[in-house]
C-alpha cells in the first residue's frame, strides 16, 4: 500500500505550503513518498541552513593558511611541515535531551567522520556541553548521560577528548547543547573531498548497515520541542564506536592509496544528502539501487533507505580498476562493502528499489531551490552600564572567592573529564584543566596544536553582539595564553526558534561581533554548524555561538601551562575598570543578572595578546591563564590550585571598589608569572601594554589585601566539592 | 629483545606503546595483526590497550579466542615474555595466561587520571630498574579494571610474590581512596609464575616523555630493552 502524497503529508515532514508548491514545479508532478522525503530533509533547516546562510556569507573566511574554508565536510588550514589540520564543531542538540548517552556518543561519531572523511586522522575531540540549573532534577540525568555518551564513545574510539566547557543555566532545562569538535591531522597534499566525477564510476557504500533508526533526525532538528518530545526518542540512532573505529582505520588504509574520488560521510539525512552533496558538487548525476544496500533489517522501504541516519556509514566514488583492491581492504577490516550505484551524466538522482523508480530527482533544482530566507530581526534591547561604585559588597574577598570557585559554572570539572580518555595516542602535552588551551603535539615532530571551544552565554544575551566578539576574542586570549599561533575557528551556532525576529537579531548581531573579532584577530572563520529551534515549550535558550579555536606552537617545548609555581612575580596584563555587569560575582555573590556585559576593544585584545605570545615564546612568562569569568581573584585561585602554590597580593589600585577590581570581568586580560616584575613592567610599557604587578607566588594561602586570607586546600575543597556531590559518586566499593 | 605489538579490532593505544618502545629498543617493534598465527622471532610480544572487537562481550573475551592468541600462549609456555597493558591485561586473564579478571570499576565510571604504583618486586626483566617499593606514576584509563579472583588465588599471588604493581598513595600506602577502580588487595598488575608474563592495568607508555608529564613509565621498557 503506497502513502498519498499530499500538501498536509508535506507539512508533517516539515514543509511549508510555499515550499511545497516549489517541489510541484520543479517535479511537474506529485511527487513520490521517497521524493517528498529527500525533498524535506534536504530544504530542512538542519541540512539547508535556510534561515542563516545570509548572515554566514558574512564572516571571514579566508587567511593565505586556509586551504579550505565552510563548505567542505571540515575546514583545513595550513599548519605547516606539509601537513594541515581538519577541524569543525557540531551539535547534536536536540538528541541528546531526548536520550542523552545515545545523543552525545552519536554527536562524536559524526563530528570525527566529517574530519577523517577528508583524510585525517583525529587527535582530539572537544566538547562545549550547556546544561539546565542543576536543581532541576531532570539536569542531573543529562548530565550523566551525555558525559557517560562522550566517553563511551571517545574512550572506544581511541580520539583523546582533551578539553571544552561546561555551564549551566536556567534556559537550557529543556535544551541542552552538546557540540562537539574533533580535530584531525592530514598531509596537505592529500586532502579527500565530496564532489563525485567520472561517469560510470562506481558508488560505493561501507561501513554499517542501514537500519530504521534516525529516520527524519534532521527534520527533528529543524523544530522546537514541546512536552511529548520524548516520543521522539526512536528518532535518535545509536552509536557503535568499535565500528567507527575500524571505519577510521580501513578509510586511511584505503586513502593512501589513489583509489578514491570523492567520499562523504552519512550523517544527517543519510544516504539522501551524501549521495545529493557528492552528486551535485561534482556537477554529475547518480544512480542508486537500493537492492544493493547492506540492510540491518528486512522489509525497509526506499523511503526508510534513503532517510535512514543509521551511524558509521560512508559513502565513496572509486576509480572502477581500484574496486577489488579497496574491497580487500575494508574486507579485512570486516566492514560492509557493496556497490550501490554508478555516476551518470544526467544530472539527476535516481533511486531504484526491487525493479520500481522510488525517486528521480533534478540535483540542480534541488540544490539551487533551496528555500533561503531573510527573515525579519528586531536588535536587542541595550543594558544599563553598571557602576561599580553603586554594587555593595557584603560578602568580602574570601568569603566570595570560596563561594564563586564552587559554584557550578566556575567549579572543578574533573568529575567530567576524569572519565574522558585525555592521553590515547600519547600525544596529550596540556590535559584537561592544565592550561587554557589543550596541547596536543604532532607524533614525531616539535609541532603541536593548541585547542580550545569558547563562548559566555550570558554576555551574548545581554548584548549578541559584544558577546559574539567576546566569543572569539576569549578563544583567541585561550590559545594565546599557552604560547600559541591562533590560526582559525569553527562556530557552532545555537539558537532559538529564527521565525521569532528577537531571536533572529541576536543571531544576525552575533554575526556582526565575530566578524568584527574574527576580521581584527586575523582568526578566519572555516567550518560551523548552525543549530536552531532551540525552544522548548516556547522559551529559547540563551544565544549561544560556541567558538572552537585552534592554534599552532612551532616549538612545543614553550607552551605553558596555569599553575602557578612558587616564587615569581604575579603581573597582570590589561586594563581594568572593574566591570561588574554580568560577571559571575554579580549573579553568585549579588544576586542580579543584569548589566551591559564587559565591552572588548579588539585592537587592544590583539596588542595585549602579542605581548603575551612573545614573552612566552621567550621564557620570560612562566605561567599564564588568562581572566574571564570571576575575574582576577578567581583566575589566580584556579593557578593556584593547580599547582599548590599560594601567592600574596598587594592593594589594588585606589578610584575602584576592592570586589570590582578583584571580580570584574574585564577583557582582554591575562593574569602571568615572571621572574623580575621590573623587567618586565618595562617591556610592557615599551609595548604600549597596561602591566600591573599584583603580587608575589609562594605559601599555602592566598594572602588577600583585605587582610583576609584562604589556604589552597580550602579552596580545592570548595573547588572540587560540587560534581562529586551532586552526582553522588562518592561510594567506593571496600577493598576485600 | 625482539619486541612485537599486537593489533586485534578496537585496540587502540599501539601507538602509544610503540612509541614507548622504539624510545628504548632503539627500533620500531613489529605489528602482530589479530588473524596471523604466529610470533617467531620475537623475545616479547605486547598486547597494547584500547576495546579489542569492541568490547562487546567481556571485555577481551573475544580477542582470546582469536588466532594470534594460540601464539602468544605457546610463546608464553616456552618462556617467551609477554606484556598485557589495560584491555591487553584483560586479554590475558581470559585467555589463563594470568590468574583473575577484570571486572567494571567499583565506581561503575570510566576513570582516566593518573595512578601511584608500588613496585612490589624489582627483580624481573620488568621491574628491575625500579627500586623495590618505590612509587612510580602512570596513566588510568579504563572502565573495567578492578581486579579480582578468589581468596586462594590472591593468597597465592602474595605468598609466591607475583603481585607486580599496587595502587597506592604517592607515599606507598595502600589506602581504600588510591584504590579507584575496588581492585582486591590493591592489584594494579600481576606475573605469571616464571615471572615473565605480566600484566597492568595502568599505562607506563604514556608517561615516557618530559612533555607529556614525566618520565616515571620508561624504567620498565628500558629494564625490557637491557634484557
Amino acid at each position: 500500500m503506497r502513502t498519498a502524497v499530499t500538501e498536509d503529508l508535506a507539512r508533517s515532514f516539515g514543509l511549508s505550503g510555499e515550499e511545497y508548491n516549489r517541489v510541484l514545479a520543479i517535479m511537474g508532478r506529485t511527487p513520490t513518498l521517497t521524493e517528498l522525503g529527500i525533498f524535506s530533509v534536504m530544504w530542512s533547516e538542519h541540512c539547508s541552513y535556510k534561515s542563516s546562510r545570509v548572515w554566514l556569507k558574512q564572516l571571514p573566511t579566508k587567511a593565505p593558511w586556509v586551504i579550505h574554508g565552510p563548505g567542505e565536510n571540515a575546514g583545513v588550514v595550513d599548519i605547516g611541515d606539509g601537513l594541515a589540520a581538519i577541524f569543525k564543531m557540531e551539535s547534536h542538540n536536540h538528541p541528546s535531551f531526548i536520550e542523552p548517552y545515545q545523543g552525545a556518543a552519536t554527536g562524536v561519531g559524526g563530528i570525527l567522520r566529517d574530519v577523517f572523511t577528508m583524510g585525517a586522522r583525529p587527535i582530539a575531540t572537544l566538547n562545549a556541553l550547556r546544561f539546565g540549573r542543576p536543581e532541576n532534577p531532570r539536569t542531573k540525568r543529562v548530565v550523566d548521560g551525555v558525559v557517560r555518551g562522550i566517553g563511551g564513545y571517545g574512550n572506544c574510539v581511541g580520539v583523546p577528548t582533551v578539553g571544552g566547557e561546561v555551564n549551566f543555566h536556567a534556559s537550557y532545562d529543556g535544551n541542552p547543547l552538546v557540540n562537539a569538535m574533533t580535530v584531525g591531522i592530514a598531509r596537505k597534499d592529500r586532502i579527500f573531498l565530496s564532489a563525485a566525477a567520472g561517469i560510470g564510476n562506481p558508488v560505493v557504500y561501507v561501513g554499517s548497515k542501514t537500519g530504521r533508526d534516525g529516520i527524519h533526525g534532521a527534520t527533528m532538528a529543524s523544530t522546537e520541542f514541546s512536552a511529548d518530545s520524548e516520543d521522539k526518542r526512536p528518532t535518535v540512532q545509536v552509536g557503535d564506536p568499535f565500528t567507527e573505529k575500524l571505519l577510521i582505520e580501513a578509510c586511511l588504509e584505503l586513502m593512501a592509496t589513489d583509489a578514491i574520488v570523492g567520499i562523504q560521510d552519512m550523517g544527517a539525512a543519510g544516504l539522501t544528502s551524501s549521495a545529493v552533496e557528492m552528486a551535485g558538487k561534482g556537477g554529475v548525476g547518480i544512480e542508486l539501487d537500493l537492492d544493493q544496500v547492506p540492510a540491518r533489517e528486512t522489509g525497509m522501504t526506499a523511503y526508510e533507505f534513503m532517510l535512514s541516519e543509521s551511524q558509521e556509514r560512508m559513502l565513496m566514488v572509486l576509480r572502477p580498476d581500484r574496486e577489488q583492491m579497496a574491497r580487500d581492504i575494508f574486507h579485512k577490516w570486516d566492514l560492509d562493502f557493496a556497490i550501490v550505484g554508478r555516476i551518470t551524466d544526467t544530472g539527476r538522482i535516481t533511486v531504484r528499489h526491487r525493479g520500481t523508480v522510488e525517486a528521480d530527482i533534478p540535483l540542480a533544482p534541488l540544490n539551487d531551490q533551496a528555500p533561503l530566507y531573510t527573515r525579519p530581526t528586531v536588535d536587542t534591547p541595550k543594558q544599563e552600564k553598571l557602576n561599580p561604585a553603586r554594587i555593595e559588597d557584603r560578602y568580602g574577598l574570601a568569603r566570595a572567592l570560596e563561594k564563586l570557585v564552587g559554584c557550578p559554572d566556575l567549579c572543578s570539572r574533573a568529575w567530567v573529564w576524569d572519565q574522558y580518555d585525555s592521553t590515547v595516542g600519547g600525544q596529550t602535552v596540556k590535559r584537561p584543566g592544565a592550561a587554557d588551551a589543550a596541547v596536543v603535539k604532532l607524533e614525531g615532530l616539535t609541532r603541536a596544536l593548541a585547542l580550545t571551544t569558547d563562548c559566555t552565554p550570558r554576555y551574548c544575551m545581554a548584548d549578541p553582539e559584544m558577546g559574539g566578539a567576546q566569543a572569539v576574542a576569549e578563544a583567541w586570549r585561550n590559545l594565546t595564553a599557552v604560547g600559541a599561533r591562533p590560526l582559525a575557528i569553527t562556530d557552532n551556532m545555537n539558537f532559538g526558534n529564527p521565525e521569532k525576529p528577537e531571536i533572529m537579531g541576536q543571531f544576525a548581531a552575533a554575526i556582526r561581533g565575530m566578524v568584527a573579532a574574527c576580521e581584527t584577530l586575523d582568526f578566519p572563520v572555516v567550518s560551523g554548524n548552525v543549530s536552531l529551534y532551540n525552544e522548548t515549550e516556547g522559551r529559547g535558550i540563551l544565544p549561544t555561538p560556541a567558538i572552537g579555536g585552534l592554534g599552532v606552537l612551532d616549538d612545543v617545548a614553550l607552551a605553558v601551562g596555569l599553575a602557578l609555581p612558587p616564587w615569581l612575580d604575579i603581573m597582570l596584563i590589561g586594563n581594568t575598570v572593574g566591570w561588574l555587569g554580568q560577571s559571575l560575582w554579580l549573579r553568585e555573590i549579588g544576586g542580579r543578572e543584569d548589566g551591559a556585559p564587559p565591552p572588548v576593544d579588539l585592537a587592544v585584545e590583539r596588542a595585549n595578546g602579542d605581548f603575551v605570545r612573545t614573552h612566552i615564546l621567550n621564557r620570560t612568562i612562566r605561567a599564564c591563564h588568562d581572566v574571564s569569568d570571576g575575574g582576577i581573584l578567581v583566575a589566580l585561585a584556579e593557578m593556584a590550585m593547580a599547582s599548590g602554590v599560594g601567592a600574596r597580593l598587594m592593594t589594588h589600585p585606589p578610584g575602584i571598589p576592592g570586589h570590582a577590581f578583584w571580580f570584574g570581568e574585564d577583557q582582554g586580560r591575562y593574569l602571568v608569572a615572571v621572574a623580575d616584575y621590573a623587567t618586565f613592567a618595562r617591556a610592557a610599557e615599551s609595548a604600549g601594554v597596561p602591566a600591573m604587578r599584583l603580587g608575589t607566588s609562594g605559601g599555602q594561602n592566598l594572602t588577600l589585601p583585605d587582610g583576609g586570607s584562604i589556604s589552597i586546600a580550602a579552596l580545592r575543597n570548595a573547588h572540587g566539592r560540587f560534581f562529586p556531590s551532586w552526582m553522588d559518586n562518592s561510594t567506593q566499593k571496600e577493598t576485600p | 629483545m625482539k619486541a612485537g605489538i599486537v593489533i586485534f579490532p578496537g585496540i587502540n593505544r599501539e601507538r602509544d606503546m610503540a612509541i614507548a618502545l622504539e624510545a628504548s629498543f632503539g627500533t620500531a617493534p613489529r605489528v602482530i595483526w589479530h588473524k596471523d598465527t604466529n610470533v617467531a622471532g620475537l623475545d616479547l610480544v605486547v598486547i597494547p590497550g584500547g576495546f579489542s572487537f569492541g568490547d562487546y562481550l567481556r571485555c577481551g573475551a573475544m580477542a582470546a579466542h582469536s588466532p594470534i592468541m594460540r601464539a602468544v600462549k605457546a610463546h608464553a609456555e616456552r618462556g617467551g615474555y609477554v606484556l598485557g597493558v589495560c584491555n591487553g591485561f584483560q586479554i590475558l586473564t581470559e585467555t589463563g595466561l594470568l590468574p583473575g579478571a577484570l571486572l567494571r570499576n567499583a565506581s561503575l565510571r570510566f576513570l582516566s587520571m593518573d595512578c601511584h604504583l608500588r613496585v612490589e618486586r624489582a627483580d624481573t626483566v620488568f621491574t628491575n630498574q625500579y627500586q623495590p617499593g618505590q612509587t612510580f606514576r602512570a596513566v588510568m584509563a579504563h572502565g573495567d579494571g578492578n581486579y579480582f579472583a578468589d581468596k586462594d588465588t590472591l593468597d597465592r599471588l602474595e605468598g609466591e610474590r607475583l603481585i607486580a604493581f599496587r595502587y597506592t598513595t604517592k607515599a606507598g600506602e595502600v589506602t581504600p581512596e588510591v584504590n579507584l577502580n575496588g581492585s582486591a588487595r590493591s592489584i594494579a598488575g600481576i606475573f605469571s609464575p616464571n615471572l615473565r608474563v605480566l600484566g597492568l592495568m595502568p599505562h607506563p607508555e604514556d608517561l615516557v616523555d618530559p612533555l607529556m608529564g614525566g618520565t616515571d613509565g620508561k624504567p620498565l621498557f628500558d629494564a625490557l630493552a637491557a634484557a
